[in-house]
């Protein structure tokens, strides 16, 4: 028989199913897109305040920018002077500045704390960029210089740029591992798989079109995420986030193997989908997907390092958000990757056909 | 219909012409202490119509799940169309068609998107599912989801799914399980139309009159054995049961009737006096010679009979 024409109808079966759950469409899109208003909307509206910069002595950087580049530059900084290094960082200690700069031979060094998170990401994000920025345009090339300075300008850095990457970590999390569980588990439930397996398709097809459909709604899910962020609160994505697409991709394989193993261990659909909830829910809230890890003890960020959400969601930030380059993703990727293999492997090893 | 198990089929079997389109050998399968299926041999002629019966847990749907290549034996061999069924072959599956005792469904779809789905899987053309929903009486319902349909409803979709593809061999577990009288006769139609173009149909039931007017030959398990495999007439004959002839009230006494030729045994009823008799056409010509054959009723044994005969009346597990 066609393996195409069985491709297609298993994963026209799997949509349609999908969409008429309101059960997995509401957590799978709803849910998480509410999540998003929320930090998004509510958290994001109060707006970032001027960060309060202490520069000391003189900072060629700053004192030789062009006008376009400061006017940017003012708009995130109030810069104060200084002379006493000690006095300065001081007053960033005691909280009065957010930051204090000082130039040491051609290095910038920023003096800040962590106590305000988001300043922080600002401070360091901002910095960075007009480093950046003032290199490429020392090398001569007015259009990168332009480009940057544009970058630097938009960088608003929001709440929301830090709660998008995250969320749609999460979101997709959640549906690939629901999916999977639920799919194995009601299929061996009213003995569809038994069924399918008596049909001239290879099991190689079914899983193909459920890989297909999940690896589908993973991708609808970001271009929403995105498409809303952008849109509606200012989200607004690095250079590079494209790279966020394959790294997407093989996170939710992860997950989906997840969910195929929790789905194998359970006896209930609902008990795979709980045992799936189980796992994902937690190791979001120690992946950051809802709030940074930077401020949480050293033993939980080192846990955070094994779980495979944090690696989806850091791989994001980096791309998204954080303007690396598009090999940022590449570690993640493996990561996820291997996590995806071990799993499956596993998922495989206690998979049985039917409940008894 | 009854003329449907009347021995042409039977001659062209012994005639050897027949090519086998079941062997089961010594088959074996446990579930931990349960001995599902406890050595079971038989063959099934290509173009039979046969009929497994047996008592709940009798192991009709482990035998069934066997033979189809559902599940790996314990022991023995099972070929089907002259291939091994285990392990699973992808080129014998076309040619077999299923249906679980459970409905197997998409989650969600309707009627027709279900059809159209198993259609696809066989390579068949949707318009061929359309065909099915019609034949099954499911017309009305096309557009339903599945998880909205009767029970009744579900089943025929169910058997509609097994035979889309127009498969050379059938299995149907409790095909006829939830269905109203109609839907029950239609079936038997249809299975029996099925069954007349050369195709070979296995089902398993628990209405010993379905076996009887459907099968060429029933098997009868219980506790996982093939008790016994026959043709209906041959096993209510092998039975060697009295008939019972119920004779209306003050047609006969019941000293009178005692006193017939080969009248066994006789007791009064509400119906009438009751004659218990191994010679029934003897004993209903003297009733006619007599004249006393108004509202005489002849009841013989039934495959019915023989099936409580040879697995007995406890209830099962
Ligand atoms: N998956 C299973 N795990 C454990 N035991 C099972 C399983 N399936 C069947 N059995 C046992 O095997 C025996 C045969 O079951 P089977 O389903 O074959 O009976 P059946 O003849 O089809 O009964 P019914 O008429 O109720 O459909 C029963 O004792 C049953 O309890
Ligand atoms: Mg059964």
């Amino acid at each position: 028989m066609s393996g195409l024409a069985a491709f297609r109808a298993l994963s026209l079966a799997i949509v349609r199913g999908f969409l008429r759950d309101r059960a997995s469409v509401f957590f799978s899109l709803v849910f998480p897109l509410m999540f998003l208003v929320l930090f998004g909307g509510l958290l994001g509206s109060q707006g970032q305040s001027e960060v309060d910069l202490v520069q000391v002595g003189e900072v060629a950087l700053l004192d030789e920018m062009d006008p376009d580049t400061r006017a940017a530059f003012d708009d995130t900084f109030a810069v104060e002077r200084s002379d006493d290094l000690a006095e300065a960082v001081a007053e960033v200690r005691r909280g009065d500045a957010d930051v204090a700069v000082e130039m040491r031979g051609d290095t910038l060094v920023a003096h800040y704390t962590e106590t305000d998170q988001v300043k922080a990401a600002v401070t360091q994000g901002a910095l960075r960029a007009f480093v950046d920025g003032t290199n490429v345009a020392q090398s001569g090339e007015p259009p990168r210089f332009v480009l940057e300075t544009e970058r630097v300008e938009d960088e608003s850095l929001e709440t929301i740029q830090f709660v998008t990457p995250g969320l749609l970590g999460w979101a997709v999390a959640m549906s690939a591992a629901f999916g999977a569980a639920a799919t194995l588990q009601g299929w061996r439930q009213t003995k569809l798989l038994r069924r399918l397996q008596l049909a001239p398709v290879s099991t190689r097809t079914v899983v193909a079109a459920r890989v297909a459909v999940t690896l589908g709604i993973a991708l609808v899910q970001m271009a929403i995420f995105l498409g809303l962020g952008t849109a509606a609160f200012g989200l607004t994505l690095a250079g590079s986030w494209w790279m966020a697409v394959p790294l997407v991709v093989v996170g939710t394989l992860c997950f989906m193997a997840i969910g195929l193993l929790a789905g194998a261990l359970a006896r209930t659909t609902e008990g795979a989908v709980n045992a799936a909830n189980i796992v994902v829910l937690p190791m979001a809230f120690l992946s950051g997907s809802f709030f940074d890890l930077d401020g949480a003890p050293a033993w939980l960020r080192a846990v955070s390092q094994v779980l495979p959400l944090k690696h989806l969601n850091e791989g994001m930030l980096d791309v998204m958000v954080r303007g690396e380059g598009p090999s940022a993703v590449l570690v993640p990727m493996a990561v996820l990757a291997a996590f995806a293999v071990v799993v499956t492997l596993a998922a495989a090893r206690i998979f049985r056909w039917e409940t008894t | 219909m009854a003329d449907r198990r009347s021995g042409v089929r039977l001659v062209d079997r012994r005639g050897g012409r027949v090519s086998a389109a079941i062997e089961v050998v010594d088959l074996a399968l446990s579930y931990g202490e349960v001995r599902a299926v406890d050595g079971v041999s038989l063959e099934v002629a290509e173009g039979e119509f046969v009929g497994v019966l047996g008592p709940n847990g009798a192991g009709k749907t482990s035998l069934l799940e066997l033979v189809e290549g559902l599940r790996r034996p314990d022991a023995g061999t099972v070929r089907v169309l002259g291939q091994p069924v285990w392990p699973r072959d992808p080129r014998l599956l076309p040619r077999i068609g299923v249906q679980l005792q459970a409905s197997s469904f998409f989650e969600r779809l309707t009627t027709r998107e279900q059809i159209h789905t198993f259609a696809s899987l066989y390579g068949v053309a949707p318009a061929r599912g359309d065909e099915w929903l019609e034949r099954v009486g499911l017309v009305d319902k096309a557009d339903t989801r599945v998880e909205g349909l009767s029970g009744g409803q579900a089943q025929r979709l169910s058997i509609a799914c097994a035979l889309v593809h127009d498969p050379e061999l059938v299995f149907l577990d409790e095909p006829t399980a939830a269905l109203d009288p109609q839907a029950r006769r239609n079936l038997w139609d249809l299975l029996a139309g099925i069954n007349d173009s050369g195709r070979t149909v296995v089902l398993t039931t628990h209405y010993m009159d379905e076996a009887e007017v459907l099968c060429d030959r029933v098997a009868v398990m219980d506790a996982g054995r093939v008790l016994r495999m026959d043709t209906p007439a041959a096993l209510v004959r092998g039975l060697d049961a009295p008939a019972r002839i119920t004779v209306a009230p003050g047609q006969l006494r019941l000293d009178e009737a005692r006193a017939l030729p080969a009248v066994e045994d006789a007791v009064e009823s509400l119906d009438g006096v009751v004659l218990v008799t191994r010679d029934p056409a003897r004993v209903v010509a003297r009733l006619a010679e007599d004249d006393r054959l108004d509202g005489v009723r002849v009841q013989t044994a039934t495959l019915e009979d023989v099936f409580l005969d040879l697995t007995g009346r406890e209830y099962r597990a």
